[in-house]
């Protein structure tokens, strides 16, 4: 693949990046970052492949660190959004747990 | 990678990318964010599955590899699963700030390990990605360390400076620049060892500044700065997941500090040149004093709120400083059953990250409904009996709407529009922006003098025992 290739993968993932999450109400704002934190632990893949190319000490060294760091950062973070989701109620009776239908996609929050 | 094996590979990460992106765009609701995170999960699963099979199937990695690897895993992930489990949602800011910080690092390190194995014969379209994943990892991680130490308190929240500061970080982003130039013309080591080490300092002297309450900016860049750190990582190793995923969180950080910094009216580099938010400890004046502000009983107040039609609460990060969310919720408990009308009205930057305050309420059993955004709850202040404010002050106070104040132009709450208004505070103290709030001036506003926390439990207690 080439660096043009990744360059316009990059670009078109900013797009849509931008126009799905001005999409998210602020009442969820915190537990977005923290979906966007463990999204963002997808260098865990990263971690994988160069502790697969290692062969020397400061190479172990280094991949040892990057795949620890990034475990924490995607485990730690999937396992506190979950966390805070849980908490978001309508209502503490669960007969309304039921919500009313959503329109998703199209309920504005648009901003910036 | 050949043929087939590769094409399988490349289609699940387009698979667990679409879970990324159709994760984040469940999150449009509270109904259906939790099944988000369910998505993005699944799609986080397949790209290291996916990645670990590239791995197999090379063949080339050591026994040695197998085990630094896992053992890196193992302890990432329980270190991940402990905070993560244990974590106080006040704290909240703190932990997402460490999870940027080792996201930051992680991506670093991915650069760091590339370029120590190029060796001479080095591409400089590939280095340039490589130098831009090292400075930027690098540059979080350590901002990131610092934003988590400023709000956990080990570091101080007042921000820090001293003269010359700016010309410093000019250096130092210089250093980094020229010493990076340098390492993708003539590649070597120690070139490298000098542009990490400039640009950790960098993310050191770049946060240090910085005030307790320009925090919900600064973890909204830090974020940015990590997906971007992430998507560079990405493009080092030419792994389409890892760019896919780091512009999905670039954009996301992005937004978040565009929205943070206008809620604030400061521009970002006006946040980021810093000294402005005093820090946590806004002088307590001592006593209830004060030309023209009047102060009310308990008993009082809580005849107010029981017989008003319509109640709106403003909580500021005061609240939660005095961990008084469910006390504030046992108090609209009571006054919901009376039949008052209650909902919250919460400011954008009322916590110390986006939408934190609203996680502090969801915490304590606020169905998420009653939670009103500034835009939407303003327009309702007229229509309001009482406004009770406890723990905000800036956002607030009615200078904003006139120039010349330190917080002209912000946008505020529209409390001063409400029949009567009610604040808890400790004293007459000044906010971040370290001027009066007129609204407290104001001839329909009466004080209560109180910490938040034992303010609201009196207010529960009189509410109970004058109207049952």
């Amino acid at each position: 693949m080439t660096l043009l290739t990744d360059f316009i993968i990059f670009v078109l993932s900013l797009w849509v990046g931008f126009e799905v999450i001005s999409k998210v109400p602020a009442t969820l704002h915190t537990p977005l970052m923290s979906a966007a934190n463990s999204i963002h632990g997808i260098v865990l893949a990263g971690a994988i492949l160069i502790a697969a190319s290692a062969n020397s000490l400061i190479g172990y060294i280094l991949a040892f660190l990057a795949a620890a760091f990034a475990a924490m950062n995607v485990v730690g973070g999937y396992v506190v959004t979950g966390r805070m989701l849980k908490m978001f109620k309508r209502r503490t009776v669960p007969a309304s747990a039921q919500a009313p239908a959503v329109n998703a996609g199209q309920n504005g929050g648009k901003s910036a | 990678m050949s043929g087939t094996f590769n094409d399988v590979i490349q289609i699940i990460y387009l698979a667990a990318a679409s879970c990324f992106i159709l994760g984040l765009h469940l999150m449009n609701n509270p109904a259906t964010a939790r099944r988000g995170n369910q998505v993005s999960i699944a799609g986080m699963i397949a790209a290291i599955l996916a990645t670990g099979a590239i791995v197999i199937h090379d063949g080339l990695i050591t026994t040695t590899g197998w085990i630094v690897l896992l053992a890196g895993i193992g302890v990432g992930s329980g270190l991940g699963l402990y905070t993560a489990r244990t974590v106080k949602m006040t704290a909240m800011p703190q932990l997402v700030s460490v999870f940027n910080a080792v996201g930051g690092g992680a991506a670093a390190l991915v650069g760091i390990r590339d370029y120590s194995t190029l060796g001479s014969h080095v591409a400089a379209a590939t280095s340039v990605t490589t130098l831009l994943d090292v400075i930027i990892g690098s540059v979080t991680f350590s901002g990131s360390v610092i934003a988590a130490g400023k709000l956990q308190g080990i570091i101080t929240t007042a921000p820090v400076t001293f003269p010359g500061a700016r010309i410093v970080n000019m250096l130092l982003a210089a250093v980094t620049l020229g010493f990076g130039g340098y390492m993708i013309a003539s590649p070597s080591l120690a070139a490298l060892g000098v542009v990490i080490a400039a640009a950790l300092v960098f993310g050191v002297s770049m946060v240090m500044p910085i005030g307790g309450a320009d925090m919900p900016v600064v973890i909204s860049l830090l974020n940015a700065f990590t997906g971007t750190a992430v998507a560079m990582a990405g493009f080092v190793i030419h792994n389409t997941g890892l760019i896919i995923a780091g512009a999905l969180v670039g954009a996301s950080g992005g937004i978040l500090t565009k929205l943070m910094a206008d809620a604030m009216n400061r521009s970002i580099g006006n946040i980021m040149i810093g000294g402005f938010g005093s820090g946590d400890t806004a002088a307590a004046i001592a006593g209830p004093a004060g030309a023209g502000v009047q102060s009310i009983a308990a008993d009082d107040a809580a005849i107010q709120l029981a017989y008003a039609a319509k109640v709106i609460i403003v909580p500021g990060y005061g609240l939660a400083a005095a961990q008084a969310q469910h006390e504030v919720a046992a108090l609209a408990d009571l006054l919901e059953a009376r039949g008052v009308d209650v909902s919250y009205a919460i400011h954008p930057v009322a916590g110390r990250m986006p939408g934190h305050m609203n996680v502090l309420l969801a915490e304590a059993n606020v169905p998420y409904p009653l939670l009103k955004e500034m835009d939407e709850v303003n327009p309702e202040f007229a229509r309001t009996d009482v406004a009770l404010v406890i723990g905000a002050n800036d956002v607030t106070n009615p200078a904003a709407r006139r120039p010349g104040t330190a917080i002209s132009g912000m946008p505020i709450l529209d409390v001063d529009q409400a029949k009567s208004i009610i604040v808890i505070k400790r004293s007459m103290g000044h906010g971040y922006a370290g001027i009066d709030n007129e609204l407290y001036a104001n001839p329909k506003t009466s004080m209560f003098f109180a910490d938040a926390k034992k303010g609201l439990a009196e207010l529960t207690a009189s509410v109970k025992t004058l109207v049952g």
